[in-house]
């Protein structure tokens, strides 16, 4: 029998990277599915509390509101990234992936990607949507590039959990409970759509322990203020020890369910 | 005799507080289709899964052409090709591209690539369905595509649980005909069945198992011949008043006959396991007469593997096992 390569690590993710993508062109419905509560708060919840958020904050609640958005629309997308496998392990098609000869992390990597290339697809579409609207980017073009990096960094963290629960889960309905129990409650435990220190003690608390309001504070810097290392670097290190706790894990969980 | 492909040793396998298999042996040889037959429950499933390297054994040891399933997983399985009994198509997915992504996942080589896929989709009869979504294929044409996904690399064994489970009469045929056509190219079949028909038309040997343990291992014909018992079935006639007592009135009747076994009631049906004797259907008869039962058919056949589960386990086929492994 022939040596394992590199190479054949890198054909059976991209196989597995090319499934994931037909699913995502084919079935569009389950974007606008994710993309339904962050269109919500942009059009209706922008609109609404414009006038009233003028006086308040002292700028365009659009703007402000826009790191929030995209962060809810990163963690609900990588939050969901998981269910295509536990449907794979509900229907035997994972059991059956199991008998071939590949790398068990080609499974998961394959999928990991997908999740959040799909993410920095949705997150676009939301950018460029709030600036038709009118919002302003202090960062520019470099900044739009840097927001995404901030979806991403939100997103690795979650879709590690997301792909642990889609073992831990034994059918997708209760997933989907949890996605819907997480997603937005947490948005609005965070700095999505006031700042921190108008929260009450308890939701503060909860926001300090959020990775969201880190990428949502990084963001709010990137559109509102400009490039401000300081807070930029902080946030991001806040952020990458996150994905990094999760991402190990994620790791260990799934190499024992994929052992 | 060449060395068998798969061998099997004293192997044992418990779920929480249920034992699946209780110490099974068996071997299967090239060329042949091998059958595992056996109720639901029996530890049909839980075999074939420690043979894909699924489920560890807790006891005994598995090799497949040669290799140990605990050692060299990786070898098994680049020897195998598994084809679950619950359908596995992507409905997102055309057939080809089903076919493209196993071939990708078992790194055939760019110039075999076409041919295989081609010929793959050609033994199940999918060519002209190649470009439509799973979705859109019926539950037998994506039962045909999980079968072809699965001979695509060619195995030198292949492991089919259940293939023709749920499928209609036509499907059915394709699939055994599929599976008689991969013997013809050398390829092990191993199979698990709940279907007595199923076994005795494709296999060329079939073990028999029951509750975690091999009950009989044989040729079907020669499991059959060594019974040495006839099966005789009769008919009630709707004349008859008292249908149960008329039922249990002809069983023992037929009890005192010195060529009858055992007499079991299968529905409308009194099925009487008699010694081939060629007496035996007058006996019958007469007995019938004597306790005023009218007859409405009478048959008498050659024992199936029905009447072999029958003997050796010692309850009917249809009677489930207590778990569900």
């Amino acid at each position: 029998m022939r040596r394992r390569t590199v190479r054949d690590f890198i054909e059976e993710t991209r196989a597995q990277f090319t499934r994931w993508m037909l699913h995502l062109k084919r079935e569009p419905f389950s974007l606008a599915f994710n993309l339904l509560n962050p269109l919500i708060l942009l059009v209706f919840m922008g609109g609404a509390f414009q006038g009233l958020a003028r006086n308040a904050l002292g700028g365009d609640y659009r703007g402000y509101l826009l790191p929030g958005i995209l962060a809810l629309t990163a963690f609900g997308n990588s939050m969901a990234g998981g269910i295509p496998l536990l449907f794979d392990r509900e229907n035997g098609s994972l059991t059956r992936l199991m008998t071939a000869p590949i790398s068990r992390p080609s499974i998961i990597l394959s999928r990991f990607l997908a999740v959040n290339l799909s993410t920095t697809l949705q997150c676009l579409l939301i950018l460029v949507l709030g600036m038709a609207f009118g919002v302003r980017i202090a960062t520019g073009v470099g900044g739009v590039a840097a927001l995404l990096a901030f979806g991403l960094l939100l997103g690795f963290g979650v879709t590690a959990i997301s792909l642990m629960l889609a073992f831990r889960f034994e059918n997708h309905g209760d997933f989907f409970a949890v996605i819907g129990l997480t997603s937005l409650p947490l948005t609005f435990l965070s700095s999505a759509f006031v700042p921190l220190d108008h929260l009450p003690g308890w939701m503060r608390a909860v926001a300090l322990a959020n990775p969201m309001t880190y990428a949502i504070d990084a963001m709010r810097t990137l559109i509102l203020s400009g490039w401000n290392p300081r807070p930029l670097a902080f946030m991001a290190a806040v952020l990458l020890a996150f994905d990094a706790v999760m991402l190990w894990l994620g790791s260990r969980v799934l190499a024992r369910h994929l052992a | 005799m060449a060395s068998p492909v798969v061998r099997i040793d004293g192997l044992k396998k418990s779920y929480a507080d249920i034992v699946a298999l209780d110490g099974i042996s068996l071997e299967a040889a090239a060329g042949k289709i091998f059958g595992l037959l056996g109720p639901n429950g029996a530890g049909k499933t839980t075999t074939v899964k420690i043979l894909a390297t699924l489920t560890r054994p807790d006891a005994g040891s598995v090799e497949v052409v040669g290799y140990d399933i605990i050692k060299d997983p990786a070898k098994v399985r680049g020897s195998i090709g598994y084809v679950p009994q619950e359908i596995t198509a992507d409905p997102y997915l055309t057939a080809r591209e089903h076919l493209e992504f196993y071939a990708s996942l078992y790194h055939l080589p760019a110039d075999l690539r076409k041919s295989r896929i081609e010929e793959a989709l050609a033994l199940v009869g999918l060519a002209g369905q190649e470009d439509r979504r799973a979705r859109r294929l019926s539950g037998g044409t994506k039962k045909k595509l999980d079968l072809a996904c699965g001979l695509l690399h060619r195995p030198a064994v292949i492991l089919l649980d259940e293939p023709s489970l749920g499928l209609d009469v036509q499907v059915r045929r394709d699939v055994w005909n599929y599976i008689l056509g991969l013997k013809e190219q050398g390829t092990v079949v191993f199979l698990c069945t709940n279907y007595m028909d199923e076994a005795e038309r494709l296999c060329d040997e079939v073990a028999i198992i029951d509750r975690g343990k091999i009950v009989a291992r044989g040729a079907p014909e020669e499991l059959k011949g060594r019974l040495n018992r006839d099966v005789i079935s009769v008919e009630l006639a709707d004349s008859n008043h008292h249908r149960d007592a008329s039922f249990a009135n002809l069983e023992r009747a037929v009890s005192r006959l010195p060529v009858v076994r055992q007499s079991l009631r299968d529905g409308a049906k009194l099925k009487i396991y008699v010694e081939g004797h060629e007496a035996a259907l007058a006996n019958v008869l007469e007995a019938a007469a004597a306790a005023g039962v009218s007859l409405r058919s009478i048959n008498y056949t050659r024992p199936g593997l029905d009447e072999v589960f029958l003997h050796y386990a010692g309850r009917a086929f249809s009677d489930e096992a207590p778990n569900g492994a």
